[in-house]
């Protein structure tokens, strides 16, 4: 829970999230360019790698390698624990 | 000064000359023996005398690793212009070609990238940057 958290927190690794649900199974080069000229963020290709480890380690993006290629897939599950923990109540729910 | 030439690291000159005449539609315009290979330079149909695309052998120790370091982040070599992105994606995707990046709207521009079968990826785009 902490490592998504964490992991959400940061606005670029949000418009990388953004950028998969957009077009999954992107090389770092498609997100480097979509980031740049889309959201208007400059991070090194070396930055955007290392928020992509982090986003790695939260479970919410897989690498996964076809032949010479290398391409990032967006994994939503590990969001649906933070809407288990705190769902949203249907209206009269609450005086039950 | 002038840019007249810009050349390419391929695995194999002749696999090369097939892939850029046949499926990108470049013409050949030089073709000379040098030992055991070839100068070989290619022009757009579009551009007969403007810049040559040299097909150069990829043979430098150095070369290979740092080939597939770029393809394995999806980094093109170099990029070519294109009309009508749409229609030549789907010209090439029908010849075969196999493309790491469909085409994406990045607004001035949109830009694809296919593999050459020769070691390296080719961005295609359609629009400049300004």
């Amino acid at each position: 829970m902490d490592e998504v958290c964490r992991a959400i927190a940061d606005p670029t690794r949000r418009a990388i999230l953004d950028e998969l649900v957009d077009r999954d199974g992107q090389s770092l080069f498609e997100l480097c360019a979509r980031l740049t000229l889309k959201h208007g963020i400059g991070s090194s290709r070396q930055a955007i790698s290392q928020h992509l480890e982090v986003l790695q380690s939260a479970g919410l993006v897989r690498v996964e390698r076809e032949g010479r290629y290398k391409f990032h897939w967006f994994h939503g599950e590990p969001l649906e624990e933070i809407t288990r923990r705190w769902p949203t109540r249907t209206q009269g729910e609450s005086d039950a | 000064m002038k840019i007249n030439l810009s050349s390419i690291p391929v695995d194999d000159q002749e696999k090369a000359l097939r892939f850029y005449t046949e499926k990108l539609g470049f013409q050949p315009k030089h073709d000379i023996p040098m030992g055991k290979h070839r100068w070989i330079t290619l022009v757009s149909p579009e551009d007969p005398n403007g810049p040559e695309l040299c097909l150069e052998p990829d043979e430098h120790p150095a070369v290979k690793p740092f080939k597939s370091a770029l393809v394995e982040d999806g980094i093109p070599f170099t990029s070519f212009a294109v009309k009508d992105i749409a229609a030549e994606h789907k010209r090439l995707e029908s010849l075969g070609v196999r493309f790491t990046q469909p085409p994406v709207d990045y607004g001035p521009v949109t830009a694809a990238v296919l593999d050459d079968t020769c070691g390296n990826l080719i961005q295609i785009a359609e629009g400049t940057m300004q």
